[in-house]
């Protein structure tokens, strides 16, 4: 090994506190990169193969009930390349020891080949027999969720009929991926499975013989879906059809492109942050050497090292330190990415998973981290190389301190001399002190931008589940219903109060922006599920016009005053144009409301529900669920109040864990800037504040002229901080918001101060570490060490 | 010790190795313009131990400096030889250095994470035709501290593995700037001795700054500067050894 390079290595392992602070934050980045792009092309990657073995559909539409004899007009298609005819349907569930309703959504298996589309992927046991009618297939986590084996029975109610159907095996699909019942926000495994059937019986339960309910299309590769989802609409019309949608709307796909899209996002806006800050301290850190080595360096070139070798040998300082980040982040990356998988497992379910993050993802990663400490290293390597050999050899001139108008201020302030040395060092090197406060004020950004979450959350709840939906459950009919059949809902057991609502499937559109969606019909005193406006004040919709999301109304583009066009897709399926008349504040998914006599008479039909939103009388839960269980005419029991807790479990949990990575996030970049800092601070000063100690200075004056500085910038960051916290908080949750969920940015001063207590008290944590080195400092060698 | 004047001249005209014409070296700070060569005319020879002797600021470093490849002059030229130094760029500069001269400071500018053997083998690793680090230090008289660190070594040891790491390369010229000037005498005569041996060995041309004027009584040559000028050129009839010298 050459000499050069054991001064390199040597120089290295003396740094370490200072590397390592910065390999930490390196790290962080590379980590960051590591999952986010990580994990983005493994699920990516999955989900493609997936899609592609198990032929998921391109195309979907839901139908009344349509005839089987329209499957020639559909395959005639130009595009259609493919097309699978089932019937898809809903029913209450009685399982062994479970004394609530579950749900299960019946899936017909065409007869003769089975499924050409949406292929279930066998896991255990065997597919129904084609004959039978009293066998079905089971999604996995259902399976699981419950304890189900093959052979099991469970009981069903089918089209009024109790039907004891067996389990022959256990499947997954690439249409359930992501598996959520009707009305539920989260997934419920133990409350709601998919049920594979032969076509017969299914027709059969669900009086669709002859025909179909429900159409997937597989496209050729240039078909233009736009075109054929107009034709297919064409086609359904007549037959009561639902508006048929592409992929990108299918609800367990759009649920992992919301996914895919976060760890998108995720990747892009951390990692360069942390790599910024990296690059920084190199920065600080090499410029400090190269300053300290001036006579070092003239030696190299005195001796004939050229230009080249002197700049190499500080940028391989970066390196080295960049390869220790890369390896942590690596290391850590790839655990968290594990963790993730797991986590992610919870929610989607792939018949073959997954985290085996690609090489590529390990060296672009690696890379970028190395090009970071690099970039930050090069304009220091390229003044070593530039400093002349003879000039190298003298020691630096002193700094260019000048009286500036800021000067005149500090005077007429009274300032103390040392007070005085702290603002000075500041506007000496305006730059630098620029760059910590920046370094530092992303830290406190991370901190807001992280923990404003938790009560984003805590709206969420409180709008959705206290304000919004406040019914203890929602009972689903089979069909709809009049209104008098309340009546009998309430005659239920433990049932103490029922509100009915109608859903309305429509289509929405102004000019050439529209969207499907799900009308809903109330009655203008419902008080168990309510709208909200923005200042969180329930509003009622009119007795004619229409009320909106907000995300829907933006994404149609219109305000309260404008009209839309409302193409209902059930009844007579009449157009009508009706009148904005407010938004709504909602978290979850869009939506659109209209007053119940109004929708009546835009439908000419007397006042109908399609489900009833009920208060529970909590002792009689057990009786409710067993007479639901033996209704027919319910098609699903939705326990909100067990939602209510579900959701808030997950989302602790996850704040807890997200919370925690971004307070070490910004411990690490806090401690970085201000520990490499007050180093450096010590190292320009070592010579002035020995001799501040030999002219009778105390420790205390002397270690508040070099953390004075340092904490004075941290002080200064804060309000940047804050605001770039707001900012990235802001962008997080455009990022984040989806047509199925939406996260209120909801900034409290809490979280302000929260963010700015953690970098304070890291910051003064590693200042005080280097304080400790002015109680040990050998006055006076100090004095003696020619710079 | 002594050497004849005549076999002097005879040598000087056998080969010069330094020549300079009118060299000129002007620092503009901007504000006012410091004249530290005004105009210098010098030759050095083969073998010979030249001492440039002046007060601090009279130009003898500057002019160390040019002739070392360190600093470019403001106008005139230098020779080395038959290469025109002024007229080289940086690269060939840093060829002349890592090829041709061995560098001697004041404050020895060790690296102070190398040890005494690694200091030496900075310069042997890109030398053309080394000597071992071991071999340059036992010519200074240090075989025995080979692995210590300069923080283990007192001022003359570091200085004498300075002048090792220096002498290592082979080099034809050494440039000794203030040798001795962070050094007590007895050190400081501990590292003449060392120069003085280089010189007498290897026949290697030598330059040594200083403003001690007992120094130059070691010399071949002494040449004294004044204001960026030299002010007198004087040929040593009787050299003393390093050891016989007192200040």
């Amino acid at each position: 090994m050459r000499a050069l390079d054991k001064k390199l290595l040597r120089d290295f392992a003396r740094l370490w506190v200072q590397a390592l602070s910065i390999a930490l934050v390196l790290g962080s980045g590379v980590a960051i990169l590591l999952i986010s792009f990580g994990m983005y092309g493994a699920l990516e990657n999955t989900r493609e193969a997936y899609y592609e073995r198990n032929r998921f559909a391109d195309v979907f539409a839901g139908v009344k009930r349509a005839p089987r004899s329209l499957e020639r007009d559909i395959v005639a298609i130009d595009g259609v390349w493919a097309v699978e005819l089932r019937t898809v349907a809903e029913a209450i569930l009685d399982l062994p020891f479970r004394p609530e309703a579950s749900v299960g959504r019946f899936v017909s298996i065409p007869a003769g080949d089975g499924a050409r589309l949406n292929v279930p992927l066998l896991r255990s046991g065997q597919f129904p027999d084609p004959q039978s009618s009293n066998e079905v297939l089971v999604n996995e986590p259902f399976a699981l969720a419950n304890g189900f084996e093959t052979g099991d029975t469970i009981r069903a109610n089918l089209n009024g009929r109790r039907r004891e159907l067996t389990i022959t095996g256990t499947a997954l699909s690439p249409e359930y991926i992501y598996t959520i019942g009707p009305g539920q926000l989260l997934p419920d495994n133990e409350t709601f499975g998919i049920l594979w059937m032969p076509q017969p019986a299914v027709e059969a339960a669900f009086d669709t013989v002859g025909a179909f309910n429900d159409v997937s299309l597989k496209l050729t590769r240039n078909a233009k879906p736009e075109e054929i989802i107009e034709r297919l609409d064409d086609l359904l019309e007549p037959y009561g059809g639902l508006g048929a949608y592409e992929r990108s709307e299918q609800l367990s796909h759009s649920f992992i492109e919301a996914e895919l899209e976060q760890l998108r996002t995720m990747g892009y806006i951390l990692p360069p942050i942390f790599f910024a800050i990296a690059a920084f301290l190199v920065n600080m850190v090499v410029g400090r050497i190269v300053a300290l080595e001036r006579s070092q360096i003239g030696l190299l070139k005195a001796t004939g090292y050229s230009n080249m070798e002197v700049s190499l040998h500080y940028l391989y300082l970066a390196v080295l330190i960049a390869i220790v980040g890369v390896f942590l982040g690596w290391g850590f990356g790839a655990w968290a990415a594990r963790g993730l998988a797991q986590i992610y497992a919870q929610f989607f379910t792939f018949p073959y998973l997954l985290y085996r993050i690609p090489v590529t993802a390990y060296a672009t990663s690696g890379l970028l981290g190395i090009a970071a400490a690099a970039g930050g290293a090069i304009l220091n390597a390229m003044k070593a190389a530039k400093l002349p050999p003879a000039i190298a050899m003298a020691p630096p001139a002193p700094p260019n301190f000048r009286r500036s108008a800021l000067d005149g201020v500090l005077t007429t302030l009274r300032l103390s001399q040392p007070t005085m040395m702290v603002f000075r060092g500041i506007v000496r090197w305006p730059v630098r002190a620029f760059l910590t406060c920046l370094g530092l004020a992303l830290a406190v950004a991370v901190l807001v931008a992280s923990s404003f979450f938790g009560d984003s959350m805590d709206e969420i709840v409180d709008l959705a589940f206290y304000q919004s939906n406040r019914q203890h459950a929602v009972l689903a009919f089979s069909e709809n219903a009049p209104e008098t059949a309340l009546e009998d809902v309430e005659n239920l057991p433990g049932v103490l109060y029922a509100e009915g609502q109608l859903g309305l499937p429509a289509r929405l559109v102004n000019g050439h922006l529209e969207k499907r969606i799900g009308i809903d019909a109330r009655r203008p005193d419902a008080d168990l599920s309510r709208a909200l406006d923005d200042r969180g004040k329930v509003i009622v919709a009119p007795e004619e016009g229409i009320m909106l999301t907000e995300r829907l109304a933006s994404q149609l583009d219109v305000l309260p005053g404008d009209s839309v066009e409302v193409h209902f897709l059930t009844g007579l399926r009449e157009t009508h144009d009706l009148t904005v008349t407010g938004t709504v504040v909602q978290f979850f998914g869009l939506g659109a409301y209209i007053d119940a006599t109004f929708a009546a008479r835009l439908l000419r039909q007397s006042p109908r529900i399609s489900s009833a939103n009920v208060l529970i009388d909590a002792r009689a839960i057990d009786a409710l669920h067993a007479r639901a269980k033996e209704t027919p005419s319910l098609s699903g029991l939705i326990m909100f109040s067990k939602m209510r807790n579900a959701f808030r479990d997950i989302i602790s949990e996850n704040i807890l864990v997200t919370t925690t990575v971004y307070v070490v996030t910004a411990v690490l970049i806090t401690a970085g800037v201000t520990y490499n800092g007050a180093r450096i601070q010590l190292s320009e000063r070592a010579r002035e504040l020995a001799s501040l100690r030999i002219l009778g200075f105390t420790n205390a004056e002397v270690s508040y002229i070099l953390m004075g500085e340092t904490m004075l910038l941290v002080l200064l960051a804060q309000p940047f901080g804050w605001a770039l916290g707001a900012f990235l908080a802001w962008a997080m949750v455009t990022a984040f918001s989806s047509d199925l969920y939406s996260i209120p940015l909801v900034l409290n001063r809490d979280t302000f101060g929260f963010a700015s207590v953690v970098a304070l008290a890291a910051a003064i944590v590693s200042v005080l570490a280097v304080r400790r080195r002015i109680d040990t400092m050998n006055l006076v060698s100090v004095m003696k060490t020619r710079e | 010790m002594a050497m004849n004047r005549s076999a002097m001249k005879a040598s000087h005209a056998a080969e010069t190795v330094f020549r300079t014409d009118g060299v000129t070296k002007v620092y503009d700070t901007g504000e006012v313009q410091v004249h530290a060569l005004a105009g210098v005319d010098l030759q050095l020879y083969a073998g010979e131990l030249a001492v440039l002797l002046g007060p601090s600021g009279s130009g003898k470093s500057t002019l160390l400096n040019i002739l070392g490849g360190l600093d470019h002059a403001s106008s005139g030229k230098v020779w080395f030889r038959e290469l025109e130094l002024s007229s080289l760029n940086d690269r060939a500069l840093t060829r002349y250095r890592r090829d041709h001269v061995g560098f001697v400071f004041q404050f020895y500018n060790l690296v102070p994470s190398l040890s005494a053997k690694e200091n030496v083998a900075l310069v042997t690793d890109i030398a053309r035709d080394p000597m071992r680090p071991e071999e340059a230090l036992e010519l200074v008289g240090l075989a025995h501290r080979l692995d210590h660190f300069p923080a283990e070594l007192s001022g003359g040891e570091q200085q004498r593995v300075a002048i090792a790491r220096a002498i290592a390369k082979r080099p034809e010229i050494l440039l000794c700037d203030e040798p001795t000037g962070a050094l007590d005498s007895k050190t400081g005569i501990q590292v003449l001795e060392a120069i003085n041996e280089i010189n007498l060995r290897f026949g290697t041309t030598t330059a040594v700054i200083t403003h001690n004027a007992a120094i130059r009584k070691m010399a071949h040559r002494v040449i004294r500067f004044q204001d960026g000028r030299i002010s007198d050129v004087a040929i040593n009839e009787t050299r003393v050894p390093p050891s016989d010298i007192e200040w």
